[in-house]
């Protein structure tokens, strides 16, 4: 594990003169898209970049009007069309030969559901977008209701005894459009994060970045271990962090420990489980298919010898 | 200027096509668009087009067609877009969005009834889905007309004072699948007429943020902007029928067209082609000592009042030809022009064509003979044509 400790929100002289997410937003404390646009900052660098959020909770973090607490030019869109209209951006763009980056910032909600037909026509098309999406697993604007990225046993609004249906592959969606690059974000391994932000940033195409985002209101957990939160899910084997390449070549970047003690920390640290009392048993059987699968498509059929706990 | 035999869908897409490589020198020319009958071949030709520092997006939806729009008219570029019935219904989300944004796209609707059940005729139901949305309308009664909107309607939504999107609408196959001779002008006189594309709000290097959160004192204050910019539009329009005729040579159509409606006692008025229809009803009955005329609204947002009140002032008898229905009220027209007729004038509304029936001559002498009549108006009624 690449995962030096001050590798996280403290300013450098390489980092983006000023922060793209500017302080004093009014985002909830422990909120993963807050790490994420930092993490961006970082990454972006001082790089022209245009920034496209369909409705979601980075619309709402934006302010309001005429102040903005993102510090690059950006666009609110209607629900579905962050893809098409980042579409329209990166074209005129490309037509006027600018070195833009056009960032697509999605919910999980605007990425899985009512967004996918032009999430998945813009990847088709393979246009110049990075096309990110940080997936708190509900609505989280309109005060947390089940959307298809809702995991099994999560309690919300409109699931109150626990949603009964499995989490959409998303990655698995993504990677079947054959784009240049499609990679999951794990915001507790900050090298890895950057290193994948860096090499997005600057892919030519269509490229898609998936990103477990902690949302402490909707979770029902503490701001403070949202970090710990997402390092128990990728520990767990909950959430797999790889990249896959053209859709074909797949590189699993953290071997989980697949241990009960992550997943069982992961379950009980969060109250949206405690309703459904969802169990280790429950869960165990879905996360071992994904990673048969996972591990069939990288080609490594036997998981590397390599323990989390060391690096 | 050549003469082309054309459709109005081509026509259209024409247009679009000199508008777009006349934006080459700026930010260039991207649209987004998507296949419905009957607009289909408006898209088809413009995707055959070479554009000078132009991209037309084969998108997945009409949702999609105008989020491309919005997205490229964001950036500075020039854009368009063509669609009809469900698709515009589809789409309208983000033609909210688009007007809001205060972005001047051009789009060509060939109008269609909306289904279920499906019908793929003319009915002005789906462009009037946009009346209250902050669109620039037009109708159209030929294809020259069409070509000529479409133009214009560039000069007028991208003019500093209106900015925002507008809309040319052509009665679905009466005249989007019908040939005629349209005068095309060559590359440079459009050059000459359309500035270059500017939004000034448009994502530069500056750091700002288009549609977020506003309090209600905010939006209300945005909100009277594009009202009173939509106002506006109607000097400006002028001004813009007089660069025309000055860089072509000939004058694009008023914003209401009147036909001997000056000293006519009973007006027939009507959106589209079945002004056309209208006309030579009119040369029919003159020739028979009546004395009707004839008013085609051509430009229904901004809703040109004063023009109307000065053509309906001592008419005593209007019928209004709508091919609409506001299911529950009446015909749209009937019901936005009726206050502006003298006290005591009938203005009867006349449901006519609606779902694609076909308006011929006799249909509207018949309907005149109905409003000689009447006594009084009575509530608006459907007429069937077929």
């Amino acid at each position: 594990m690449n995962e030096p400790a001050l590798h996280g929100m403290a300013q450098t002289r390489k980092d983006r003169s000023a922060p793209v997410l500017r302080p004093g937003n009014t985002n909830c404390g422990g909120c993963g898209m807050s790490n994420l646009l930092q993490m961006l900052s970082r990454a972006a660098e001082n790089n022209d970049i245009k920034i496209v959020i369909p409705a979601c909770c980075a619309a709402i973090t934006t302010g309001m009007f005429p102040e903005s607490s993102i510090s690059v030019p950006t666009i609110l869109t209607t629900f579905a069309a962050g893809a098409s209209v980042a579409t329209g951006v990166a074209s005129v763009a490309q037509l006027n030969n600018e070195e833009t980056r056009v960032i697509c910032l999605a919910g999980d909600g605007g990425t899985y559901d009512i967004g996918m037909g032009t999430l998945s026509a813009a990847a088709e098309r393979n246009e110049d977008i990075l096309y990110i999406c940080y997936d708190n697993e509900i609505y989280g604007n309109t005060g947390g209701q089940r959307s298809s990225a809702t995991p099994t046993g999560a309690s919300t609004t409109t699931t109150l005894g626990g949603k009964s249906e499995v989490k959409k592959d998303i990655m698995g969606i993504m990677a079947a459009h054959h784009i240049p690059y499609a990679a999951s974000i794990s915001l507790a391994h900050a090298d890895d994060t950057l290193r994948k932000l860096r090499f997005a940033l600057n892919v030519k195409g269509f490229r898609f970045l998936h990103v477990l985002s902690p949302c402490p209101t909707g979770w029902k957990s503490e701001p403070a271990v949202s970090i710990e939160l997402v390092r128990l899910a990728v520990r767990s084997g909950l959430f797999p962090v790889f990249e896959v390449f053209d859709g074909d070549h797949y590189t699993i970047n953290i071997e989980p420990d697949f241990s009960s003690e992550a997943l069982l920390m992961y379950l009980s640290l969060q109250r949206r489980f405690r309703k459904s009392g969802v169990t280790e048993e429950a869960i165990r059987p879905n996360i071992e298919r994904y990673w048969h699968q996972l591990r069939a498509m990288s080609g490594r059929i036997m998981p590397a010898i390599r323990d989390i706990k060391t690096g | 200027m050549s003469v082309e035999l054309i459709s109005a869908n081509h026509a259209a897409a024409l247009a679009a096509t000199l508008a777009g490589r006349a934006n080459r020198t700026a930010r260039g020319f991207c649209s987004g668009v998507y296949p419905i009958t009957p607009t289909t071949e408006c898209m088809e030709y413009l995707c055959g087009q070479e554009i000078e520092k132009g991209k037309v997006v084969r998108v997945d939806s009409e949702h999609s067609a105008m989020g491309v729009c919005i997205g490229a008219s964001s950036a500075g570029a020039r854009s368009f877009t063509a669609t009809s019935s469900n698709g515009l219904a589809y789409m309208l989300e983000n033609c909210v969005a688009a007007a809001s944004y205060r972005l001047p796209i051009v789009m060509a609707v060939s109008n269609r009834t909306l289904g279920p059940p499906w019908n793929i005729w003319a009915d002005h139901g789906d462009s009037l889905l946009l009346r209250d949305l902050g669109w620039l309308q037009f109708y159209c009664a030929d294809n020259q007309e069409v070509f000529d909107t479409v133009l214009c309607a560039f000069k007028l939504a991208e003019d500093p004072r209106v900015l925002m999107p507008a809309v040319s609408c052509m009665d679905g196959f009466i005249l989007s699948h019908t040939m005629a001779q349209v005068e095309i002008p060559e590359q440079k006189l459009v050059d000459h007429f359309l500035p270059t594309t500017k939004v000034p709000h448009r994502l530069n290097q500056s750091a700002h943020t288009l549609g977020q959160l506003e309090i209600p004192q905010q939006a209300v204050a945005h909100r009277t902007q594009h009202h009173q910019a939509m106002s506006a539009a109607l000097p400006v329009y002028t001004e813009i029928q007089d660069s025309f005729e000055e860089i072509f040579g000939r004058r694009v159509a008023d914003p209401v067209v009147a036909y001997h409606a000056d000293d006519a006692d009973t007006l027939i008025v009507s959106m589209g082609t079945i002004g056309a229809t209208a006309e030579r009803v009119v040369d029919q009955l003159r020739e028979q000592g009546q004395r009707v005329g004839s008013i085609r609204v051509r430009m229904f947002r901004p809703m040109p009042e004063n023009d109307l009140r000065k053509y309906f002032a001592g008419t005593k008898r209007i019928a209004v030809l709508d091919r609409n229905i506001s299911l529950g009220f009446g015909g749209v027209l009937w019901g936005e022009i009726r206050g502006f007729a003298d006290p005591g004038a009938i203005v009867q509304g006349y449901m006519v064509g609606v779902a694609g029936g076909d308006v011929r001559r006799e249909h509207i002498i018949n309907l005149l003979t109905d409003l000689q009549q009447c006594q009084t108006e009575t509530v608006p009624k459907i007429v069937e044509v077929a």
